[in-house]
């Protein structure tokens, strides 16, 4: 005993290394291991399952179409002459999600900062179950409300701002059916999204170091001082993250927005009148009647959607974890 | 005397002024009878503007372009006031209180507006035989309270089954992997994870139908909804999964660890068992998730108007397809009924909804 003792001190004194920790794991914990990481790397696996298939199947279209897909005004992958504008439908998808943002993150930011400065605490837990029953009920229902209910009331707006702003370059023009109109899926869109702006922002805004929020109200600042000066400037990586990941889910909504614009149009610039179609809307609108093309290139306008959402979905969450506020924000 | 012309001071100092010995402290936040009137008299006044305006001036019509313009000038108004009043920056401080309440209130009146509406066009029409009958013998003239989403009940519960089955599963495990395992995949995982939530539902069901049904020939099916439902659940179940399992304290695995238990017993009778209602939540949310989706289903169910019991063949309806199918008829009976299926929808949603909230909220009480 004794010798070994002293044979493992002096061999120690040599070399000032630590000794390595090296745990053998259990057989069945080696299992364990190994089949949670499977699983785990499943997601990983089916992503780019996703992506590979909907290419290799898009390709008979891709390769017919050509120029055709960034060129062509229209979508009619089934007509006789066939227009295979998949970036007009891109720029359909963009237009009107841009038109949701516009209204949906500053009363995301407004319903946001309400829900973490203003409301009563008493009041605060309802108010934010309320927000996220909005995001609960299904995108098919706001589509219904939003042809039923909200469309004939704001196409009044609509004929006013045709007529009397036709100088934003987006305004006005000839217009009809001022129901399926980019602006009125806008609004809809705009509502879906936002509450799930209203939650990351909140999440985010929530976090605004107190010393912070108490030094500027000590400082004799009022409360919407102390908002404009500590919680939006921390909060600004939550505001962008927020309003990234909205643009993602926006772009990709379907049935709302293909309920709302009912059929397949060419792309225009004017947002209150009939006309402009987005990727998902011509996949759902167009997809029962398509044969073995049509299927084809719908998959090529699924693909650019794809990869389109996926750059705005890894981006939104890149700024929100890397920002200050965002450090520990589950997205 | 009208508020207008009492010079600010009365109205601040009045609080405090009247009884100097009282030690109590000061109440903050009290609402004083002046902000109400100050508030009341705004509106009104604004009420007043948009009458003008919209009768008189402005060819205008409709309910919103009337709320807007009252509301402008609400707040026009209400800034000169509290500025008059309290002074410039307490004024544009209470200016900015009423525009975040009124953003909250936006939010939630719309969520309101949204329920009510469907609750109101739909529940009318809510007979007995929706829940027993079929669309077989119904046209698209019959009245809206004929025929029944019997088939449709029947198919969302058998699709979102199937989706279930073939998510929770992984979802689990993946949850398990990146709370308990980790390692060298666990941020591509999350990652991953992340941006699956976001992807548009349509595209899981271009994908399922790339990889199901038109490469198995079966053509479609109820189970390949699944499938499509599934990619979708999978996310949002494995990240609440994740949070949940998060949630149980690292003394618990320390504890169990000391006494030499092996790290899957430490997760299977220690963890799981700890975050059991969490866990249910998450399960709730991912059907709350997938009972409402439509555009996969489109490419993948397909929908029918007769009852088909058997996932694994032949086009199967399900209550989203129900009322996409019935809006787009166009007529009026059966845009009723495509209400009448919303309003059935919606108590399904709102269901898992508020049990999710109340197992959740159990399981986070406890903690």
């Amino acid at each position: 005993m004794t010798v070994e003792l002293a044979d493992w001190a002096s061999a120690e004194q040599g070399e000032d290394t630590p000794r390595s920790i090296h745990q053998e794991l259990l057989p069945a914990d080696r299992l364990y291991q190994r089949i949670t990481r499977g699983a785990g790397s499943l997601s990983l696996f089916l992503i780019s399952a996703i992506g590979l298939f909907l290419l290799v199947k898009s390709w008979d279209a891709i390769s017919t179409g050509g120029t055709k897909l960034l060129t062509d005004r229209n979508w009619a992958p089934m007509a006789p002459v066939k227009e295979l504008g998949v970036a007009s439908l891109l720029f359909g998808t963009i237009l009107v999600a841009v038109v949701g943002l516009i209204v949906a993150v500053p009363v995301s930011i407004g319903a946001a900062l309400f829900l973490t400065e203003i409301v009563p605490r008493r009041a605060k837990g309802l108010f934010v179950s309320l927000v996220d029953l909005l995001a609960a009920v299904p995108s098919l229902l706001f589509g219904l409300w939003g042809v039923y209910f909200m469309a004939p009331r704001v196409i009044g707006l609509s004929g006013f701002l045709n007529k009397h702003v036709s100088w934003v370059p987006f305004f006005g023009g000839k217009q009809s059916q001022f129901e399926a109109s980019v602006f009125i899926a806008g609004l809809i869109i705009a509502l879906m999204v936002i509450p799930i702006c209203t939650s990351i922002m909140r999440e985010v805004f929530a976090q605004a170091p107190p010393a912070e929020r108490e030094a500027a109200l000590a400082l004799g600042g009022t409360r919407w001082g102390m908002i404009r000066t500590v919680v939006l400037p921390f909060g600004r990586g939550g505001i962008i993250g927020g309003t990234m990941l909205g643009l993602g889910r926006a772009l990709g909504e379907t049935i709302a927005v293909a309920l709302i614009l009912g059929n397949v149009s060419p792309a225009t610039w004017r947002i209150l009148g009939g006309g402009g179609s987005t990727v998902s809307s011509a996949i759902a609108l167009t997809f029962p009647d398509s044969d073995e093309f049509g299927i084809s290139a719908l998959m090529a306008a699924g693909v650019a959607l794809f990869i389109l959402t996926l750059v705005v979905n890894l981006v939104a969450s890149a700024i929100v974890s890397r920002s200050r506020s965002g450090q520990g924000v589950e997205l | 005397m009208s508020l207008l012309d009492r010079p600010p001071s009365v109205v601040l100092g009045a609080n405090h002024e009247s009884d100097p010995t009282d030690d109590a402290p000061r109440q903050l936040r009290r609402i004083e009878r002046e902000d109400i009137a100050e508030l009341l008299g705004s509106a009104v006044a604004a009420l007043a503007i948009q009458w003008l305006l919209l009768a008189r001036l402005l060819p205008m019509e409709g309910a919103p372009a009337a709320v807007l313009i009252w509301y402008i000038s609400f707040l026009v108004i209400y800034r000169f006031v509290a500025a008059q009043h309290h002074g410039k920056l307490a004024g544009k401080d209470r200016l900015a209180t009423v525009v975040l309440w009124s953003f909250g209130l936006i939010v939630i009146g719309a969520l309101l507006l949204i329920i009510g509406y469907i609750v109101v066009r739909g529940a009318g029409n809510l007979r007995l035989n929706f829940f027993t009958d079929t669309l077989k013998t119904t046209g698209p003239l019959a009245p809206a309270t004929e025929g029944g989403g019997l088939h449709s009940i029947v198919g969302t519960a058998m699709q979102v089954g199937i989706g279930l089955v073939i998510a929770v599963p992984l979802a689990l495990i993946t949850a398990v992997y990146l709370s308990e395992v980790g390692g060298r995949l666990e941020r591509p995982v999350r990652f991953v994870i992340d941006a699956m939530s976001g992807i548009p539902s349509i595209v899981a069901g271009l994908f399922v139908f790339v990889v199901w049904i038109s490469a198995s020939k079966t053509g479609y099916s109820g189970f390949a909804a699944g499938l499509a439902l599934s990619i979708l659940m999978l996310p949002t179940i494995a990240r609440t999964s994740m949070e949940m399992l998060r949630l149980v304290a690292d003394g618990y695995r320390e504890a169990a660890l000391a006494l030499g238990a092996p790290r899957w017993r430490v997760t299977w009778n220690i963890v799981i068992p700890t975050a059991r209602s969490g866990l249910v939540t998450a399960l709730i949310l991912g059907v709350a998730r997938a009972v409402g989706e439509t555009a996969p289903l489109l490419l993948t169910a397909f929908g029918a108007s007769v009852l088909n019991t058997n996932p694994f063949s032949g086009a199967q309806d399900d209550l989203p397809l129900f009322i996409y199918k019935q809006v787009r008829l166009f007529k009026d009976a059966p845009v009723d009924r495509a209400f009448t299926g919303a309003f059935v929808l919606l108590v399904f949603v709102l269901i898992a909804f508020v049990s999710a909230r109340l197992i959740g909220g159990r399981a986070r009480a406890r903690r």
